[in-house]
């Protein structure tokens, strides 16, 4: 072979594995949504559940703290529900910047065990969108969601969990709302 | 061009210029591998000293001679310089010196292109530790670079890093490719596959692995440079990114890369001890598809540096299971050697000390990396020391003795004159005594939880940390002793014959000594 054409092959090996780190991104996010691994749960807005399941109960609670010092308290009304996997549920979040001045919010959640994830259906969430607050504004924000009926035996309680970031500084194409939209 | 330097060139058959020039224009692949080995040799003490840092903080508990943040940019500067600047050059250099010369070509593949490999690698290496001296310093996030320290928390000299990586990652990938194609197109006639040196083959394998890689950590670091200068989010969850898939892009580079440092060695070390055991290699064959196994299961293993990011069970079990299958290639590997020495007539010249060394002490290595694969274990193992003498057994004892071996076995063929014995005898015990000092009490410490990266421990660590420092010393000034043989021995000595030593095989040794610069300009007949 001459040395043009092996070089130019090893040359696109190389491109496309450089390539290829930017797309363990997407491949990564894609793996995660369809084994459920990692505990990320989807973005999207669920369709309303079409049955109940009333003969088992799982209990959900709700745990949320601000990274870095971001400057929101965000709490929900209650530490947890019971709830049959089906139900329609909502649950209220009380939320406040603590900060005088205007500042933007993004709640990331995560689901606890990890393989529980991909059965929390959410049909309403204020972590779909970027929350703008204005100076100390306190608001209230509704969480609608229901636990798929498939839910495995075994998983009996789960936890909602919401890191919350202050992205005041961040533009608005780099949100996770922006990002999901986009692709 | 002086008129000097073209009268020189009438003078010499047809060498280049003279004196820096030479050096700097220089496609001859015996200037380019002395150049790497070089370079190597003066990282290689860079870096040491930079553990001595290291090692003099550690000597007490307290924090006593540097800062804090001045001991990060140590442990995470000293790790960068070892991997990329040492180990790497080093058996780069060796590939250059040696590849063609084994195989039978006159030169390597691509000689401008090697030329540009090189010289690029000084300039990677003067800008990373450029910015250790400028305001905020250097890099202080772990040779990791794990995200978000390296981007939310790391100070603005983070560009000047992930550029200065950028220029090792093209350095050693335009290495590799130029290793590949002349591996590939310039074997001697009669060169079948199969009659390959290991040495050849271990490097074409590793080559491909550096091809494959290199590539994915360029991916890594200019997500960090866009992610902290540009306002994208890969690694930011609150852009939807993931601090998470840092650690997995990362080390899907990573774990490959540690064979990219040790496949080589393996190939010096088949080398060396069928000559010094007077017998062929055992185990031949067996030698290629256990490196290649090795090399293909490095891409599946990553995950083994993540046990305790929350993976899921099956995750776990799964990169657990596939960890432990590489010990069986390897373990055929350390048989094979076994098995070369087992009633050979074995004398104990240097090369062949540092080679047996060699094999025990990274055997060591790889069974507390064994351990380390032990899921459950690991969460008790990670981040401490233990993990630390892991990776420095193989490192040291395992790719730094063995480039020392092949220096010392190929040193009077490149220099014509043989090294002195006792010199070379005394560095070499000195190096084994004090290495095992160094890193072997980090095991103990490890286990008993003394977590690594951290300038200050916990009082009952103080007489062990001692010890290890003593050791660090010890081993740090032996080193001295070889850049001393290595001086003498291209100074001067007794002249050396052709085939240096007597159980020697390969082309490399029906050269003469010193090996002349143009060697094989017309191919020898391979039977
Ligand atoms: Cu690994």
């Amino acid at each position: 072979m001459p040395h043009s054409s092996l070089l130019k092959k090893l040359t696109l090996v190389v491109i496309g594995m450089f390539a290829f780190a930017f797309a363990l991104v997407p491949l990564y996010d894609v793996f995660c949504d369809v084994t459920g691994l990692n505990g990320k749960p989807s973005l999207e807005v669920a369709t309303e559940s079409n049955k109940v399941l009333t003969s088992r109960t799982v209990d959900v609670s709700f745990t949320t703290h601000s990274q870095r010092n971001a400057p929101f308290e965000v709490n929900s009304r209650q530490y947890s529900v019971n709830v049959s996997p089906g139900e329609m549920v909502e649950v209220k979040f009380s939320a406040k910047n603590l900060s005088s001045e205007a500042r933007v919010m993004q709640a990331v959640p995560s689901v606890s065990p990890g393989k529980a994830a991909k059965y929390l259906h959410k049909m309403a969430c204020f972590c779909f969108d970027q929350q703008p607050f204005s100076a100390n504004q306190e608001v209230e924000f509704t969480l609608v969601f229901y636990v798929d009926t498939e839910l495995p035996e075994e998983i009996e309680e789960l936890t909602l969990s919401y890191t919350v970031f202050d992205i005041s500084e961040a533009t608005a194409s780099n949100t996770v709302a922006a990002k999901q939209q986009a692709g | 061009m002086s008129t000097v330097a073209q009268s020189e060139q009438n003078h010499h058959d047809h060498h280049a210029a003279k004196g820096f020039k030479r050096w700097l224009y220089t496609t001859n692949h015996k200037d380019i591998g002395s150049l790497y080995l070089i370079f190597s040799l003066t990282m290689f003490l860079i870096g040491g000293a930079m553990a001595m840092v290291i090692r003099a903080e550690l000597f007490q508990p307290g924090l006593q001679l540097v800062d804090p943040h001045f001991f990060n940019q140590m442990t995470t500067v000293h790790g960068l310089i070892m991997v990329f600047g040492a180990v790497m050059p080093a058996f780069t250099g060796l590939a250059n010196w040696m590849v063609p010369m084994m195989i039978g070509a006159p030169d390597m593949a691509l000689p401008r292109m090697n030329n540009w490999s090189f010289w690029i690698l000084p300039f990677a290496f003067a800008i990373l530790l450029m910015s250790l001296f400028m305001e905020g310093g250097g890099p202080a996030f772990g040779w990791t670079f794990y995200a978000p320290l390296s981007t939310t928390y790391s100070n603005d000299n983070t560009a000047l890093f992930v550029f200065a990586v950028h220029i090792m990652g093209i350095s050693s990938i335009m290495g590799a490719i130029n290793v590949i194609v002349t591996i590939v197109n310039l074997r001697a006639p009669g060169m079948t596959w199969m009659k390959l040196p290991l040495f050849v083959w271990t490097w074409l394998i590793t080559a491909f692995l550096l091809i494959a890689v290199m590539p994915v950590l360029a991916g890594a670091v200019t997500m960090v440079l866009t992610d902290k200068y540009f306002g994208t989010s890969f690694f930011d969850a609150a852009g939807g990114g993931d601090p998470v898939m840092f650690q997995h892009i990362f080390w899907f580079f990573g774990h490959p890369e540690v064979y990219i440092m040790i496949l080589p060695a393996f190939g010096i070390i088949s080398t060396i001890i069928p000559t010094f055991s007077r017998k062929k290699l055992f185990g031949y064959a067996s030698m290629v598809y256990a490196t290649s196994s090795i090399a293909l299961l490095s891409f599946i293993v990553w995950a083994h540096h993540m046990f305790t990011t929350g993976m899921p069970l099956a995750g776990e079990l799964f990169f657990m299971y596939a960890t432990m299958l590489i010990s069986v290639p390897t373990g055929v590997k350390v048989f094979n050697w076994v098995a070369t020495m087992w009633r050979g007539s074995i004398s104990f010249e240097v090369p062949m000390l540092f080679s047996i060394a060699f094999i025990v002490l990274f055997t060591l290595g790889g069974f507390s990396g064994l351990m380390l694969a032990i899921t459950p274990a690991d969460f008790q193992y990670h981040d401490t020391y233990f993990v630390v003498a892991h990776f420095h057994y193989v490192l040291v004892t395992g790719a730094i003795f063995s480039i020392m071996a092949g220096a010392y076995y190929w040193l009077p063929k490149w220099t014509g004159h043989m090294y002195n014995e006792r010199l070379a005898k005394l560095h070499f015990w000195l190096s084994l005594v004090s290495v095992n000092v160094l890193f072997f009490p980090m095991h103990f410490v490890g286990l008993a939880g003394m977590p690594r990266r951290i300038p200050d421990y916990a009082l009952q660590f103080a007489d062990f940390n001692a010890l290890i420092s003593i050791g660090g010393f010890a081993f740090g000034l032996s080193q001295l002793l070889f850049v001393a043989v290595v001086y003498k021995c291209a100074k001067g000595g007794a002249a050396v014959p052709d085939k240096v030593w007597d159980g020697a095989e390969g082309l490399e040794w029906e050269v003469p000594s010193p090996a002349p610069y143009h060697t094989f300009s017309t191919p020898p007949e391979v039977k």
